[in-house]
């Protein structure tokens, strides 16, 4: 059956006129929308889509050398292989050396394998000499490594453009000379530690905030407005306090000399020449987060809280069910999506936590975001900073995805 | 056999801030199964006797009797009393059966008889089919009726309703008041019902409590409490009425003359001003009044009609009589009273027993 075209009064087909009338307004609506648009994609997007792109990129290497891959590409990786590679090797390095960018692939190179950048250096001083012809006799003279396979076969892997081999190293495996993936040498496995005690403590903060948020949010919703706006204002002032400051006054607060060991020396809970180390460790990282996410996990509460009618609990009193099974059955299962929400927030805030553990967390209570910033600064390992922030991120989406399945993202509230 | 003192009220104050008595020393009895409304304008304290009887407030001062025991002492789940709320306060997060089951379930009532039970309370309020439906899925009047069969469900002696007709538009009000009427009378439950709306109320009571600055000014049926008002609040706040202020000149029998401000006198009943001297305000129904009446009253006075309000089934006027300038007159709907017209001077006549004389406002 088909359908009778609607015309307007001046007969144009209905479903035209209207397009022709609400054009404009899409258009302006566009418009209003194409700044944030822009700036969402330009400050979020692209560097995330870079962070991406770097973690996996590992053409450095391959655009340094790009002779001695060409020459080393048909090498089967048993013996030493023939003079072509050398020949391309020793032009790829002169051509480096002419332009003083032989540093970056040194650094590369001895990710692969230890060794090489003594084995490079040398080799470049070296180069000079150089006669034309025989290259491969001419570098195993200037280093015997050259004459090793291993050094050969660790060139030829860091061939491919695009390389997991950072994620690897993430969870503390590593390709080995045949390309396996192994785990690495016991004393070198940090981050499996690292991503324990980060989850661990994102866990623990964000029970922590929950515990104490649920009765503070409860109060907040229920107090007449005059004390329920100051305590309101009571829980969002540390928002408006700088970071670094909340936490500075915890290390005034918890160090070894300070106020909060004092009360546990005067109260008789410790030794005055045994005072607990309240920093440094996880404990302080425990605290000091804890209070400063509280805020993420009172909002949401109270917002669901402040829906919920007081009439509710009342009503089941009056049914006849005791205040602890009323608040159980009816008032507690309202809250879950604000408990949900908070918890959701506070845990994906404190797994990426940086400035807090980084300054009361010492050695013990540094995170993967301490590692992450790191290699951002000081290793300069930038590739495997990106891995490990990718790492984070599909974490958080996995968390996520499974609260969407447990409870459902449109049970979610945020205010 | 049944107790005339089922819910009884004694000397109860209530004061929220230590500075002001919301319910001044209310004595209030109420019979089992009977239907009483508690019936007041906001802040008259009418709604605070419900939630004392209920246990969400405290009395100040006095004691609260159910059925001969004390029982201020008991925390809310344990008195055993069906409440409707205002706003219905139905479990969002349940179904229709599981709102029911709830009171049930607390009770430790076994499955099947508590089916048996729900199944009932929704057969009561023509609810059945709609166990599955969550609240936000059934209409404002379907969520009342699931109110009204959750309080009932469990069997309770007692049933407080506060304003639970309050969100509901006209027409499905007026339903909703028979429906609860007849439930009250088919299972003879004790009601007690707070509201500020009075058609509401004497529709549906057997006795209306009305309450004003934290007193209950009068407590009668319905018919006594419109026909014989004991005072000039009750007069006013139940249906029309038409005032005179002015002074008594002369008291005799079941009679007195009142002499209004106007300078113009009339006969008027006494009932609170009784002798000589006592400032008034007279009372009259607007339908006792009649324009020029056949049969001998003993009130005839000449007004000008200022105002003609046509209502459907009556017409209204508003008359200029004896100073008051807003006497209101409902005349029947019928062809032969055409000639009412603005501006006319008509005659207009009452008897002295309906004209009651009532305390000064």
């Amino acid at each position: 059956m088909s359908k009778e075209q609607i015309l307007s009064s001046d007969g144009i087909p209905l479903e035209q006129s209207l397009k022709k009338a609400e054009r404009k307004n899409k258009l302006k609506a566009v418009l209003l929308v194409a700044p944030l648009f822009l700036f969402l994609l330009i400050i979020y997007v692209f560097p995330i889509g870079d962070m991406l792109f770097r973690s996996v990129d590992d053409r450095m290497i391959t655009k340094m050398l790009p002779k001695t891959f060409k020459a080393i590409e048909n090498w089967d990786g048993q013996n030493l292989p023939d003079e072509t590679v050398y020949k391309g090797l020793y032009e790829d390095l002169k051509f480096l050396k002419e332009n003083k960018t032989y540093g970056k692939i040194i650094a590369r190179l001895n990710y692969e394998k230890s060794g090489f950048s003594s084995l490079i250096k040398k080799t470049v001083r070296k180069l000079d000499k150089f006669e034309e012809g025989n290259y491969k006799e001419q570098f195993i003279k200037v280093h015997k490594r050259w004459s090793q396979p291993e050094y050969l076969v660790a060139l030829k892997n860091a061939a491919p453009n695009w390389s997991y081999a950072k994620y690897l190293k993430g969870i503390d495996m590593r390709f080995d000379q045949d390309r396996n993936i192994v785990l690495v040498e016991e004393d070198r496995r940090i981050y499996k530690i690292l991503w324990m005690r980060t989850l661990n403590v994102a866990f623990w903060v964000t029970l922590f905030c929950f515990i104490l948020a649920y009765p503070i949010s409860h109060l907040l919703a229920t107090l007449p407005m005059k004390y329920s706006n100051l305590l309101m204002i009571c829980v969002l002032l540390p928002f408006w306090t700088s970071l670094l400051v909340r936490t500075s006054s915890w290390m005034v607060l918890l160090q070894q000399q300070g106020p909060i060991n004092d009360l546990i020396v005067w109260l008789g809970i410790a030794a005055d020449d045994n005072r607990p180390e309240l920093m440094y460790n996880v404990v302080g990282t425990f605290v000091a987060m804890t209070q400063i996410l509280l805020p993420f996990m009172v909002l949401p509460l109270y917002s669901v809280m402040k829906t919920i009618s007081p009439s509710l609990m009342r009503a089941g009193k009056s049914l006849g069910g005791t205040p602890l099974i009323s608040f159980l059955k009816i008032y507690f299962p309202l809250t879950i999506p604000g408990i949900g929400a908070g918890c959701l927030l506070v845990f994906i805030l404190a797994i990426g936590y940086y400035i807090t553990p980084a300054l009361v967390g010492g050695a013990s209570g540094s995170l993967i975001s301490n590692s992450i910033a790191y290699h951002m600064k000081s290793s300069l390992d930038w590739a495997f900073a990106s891995a490990l922030g990718t790492m984070l991120l599909v974490g958080v989406l996995a968390i996520y995805w499974v609260y969407n399945k447990l409870v459902g993202i449109d049970n979610i509230k945020l205010g | 056999m049944a107790n005339d003192q089922f819910v009884r009220f004694e000397n109860v104050d209530k004061s929220y801030d230590g500075k002001q008595l919301v319910v001044k020393g209310l004595d209030l009895d109420i019979a089992e199964g009977e239907f009483v409304t508690m019936l007041g304008p906001s802040g008259s304290g009418k709604t605070t006797c419900l939630m004392m009887l209920a246990g969400f407030e405290t009395p100040t001062n006095g004691q609260i009797y159910l059925d001969n025991k004390v029982i201020s002492d008991i925390p809310p789940h344990k008195r055993g009393i069906g409440m409707v709320f205002q706003n219905y306060a139905l479990f969002p997060h349940m179904t229709v059966y599981e709102n029911l089951a709830f009171p049930l379930r607390v009770r430790k009532i076994p499955k099947d008889e508590a089916d048996k039970k729900v199944d009932k309370a929704l057969s009561m309020v023509s609810l059945q089919g709609f166990e599955a439906r969550m609240p936000m899925q059934l209409s404002g009047g379907q969520q009342q009726r699931v109110a009204v069969a959750r309080s009932l469900v469990f069997d309770p002696q007692l049933v407080l309703m506060d304003e639970p007709l309050g969100a509901l538009d006209k027409n499905l009000r007026e339903s909703m008041q028979y429906e609860i009427k007849h439930i009250h009378e088919s299972i003879g439950v004790t009601v007690v019902y707070v509201t500020h709306d009075q058609t509401e109320a004497l529709t549906m009571s057997n006795r209306i409590a009305v309450f004003n600055d934290g007193k209950v000014q009068q407590l009668s049926s319905p018919d006594e409490l419109y026909e014989r008002p004991v005072n000039s609040f009750v007069a006013e706040f139940i249906g029309e009425n038409n005032t005179f202020a002015g002074e008594i000149i002369d008291a005799s029998g079941d009679k007195c003359k009142v002499k209004l401000n106007s300078g113009s006198e009339i006969l008027a009943n006494p009932i609170v001003a009784k002798s000589k001297g006592e400032k008034t305000t007279v009372s009259l129904r607007p339908e006792r009044a009649i324009i020029d009446p056949e049969t001998q009253m003993d009130n005839n006075h000449k007004g000008k009609i200022e105002e003609v309000i046509y209502h459907g089934d009556h017409t209204r006027l508003r008359v200029d009589l004896l100073g008051n300038k807003d006497f209101i007159l409902k005349v029947p709907n019928s062809s032969n009273r055409m000639d009412i017209k603005e501006g006319r001077e008509i005659t207009i006549g009452w008897n002295s027993i309906d004209c009651r004389a009532l305390d000064p406002k």
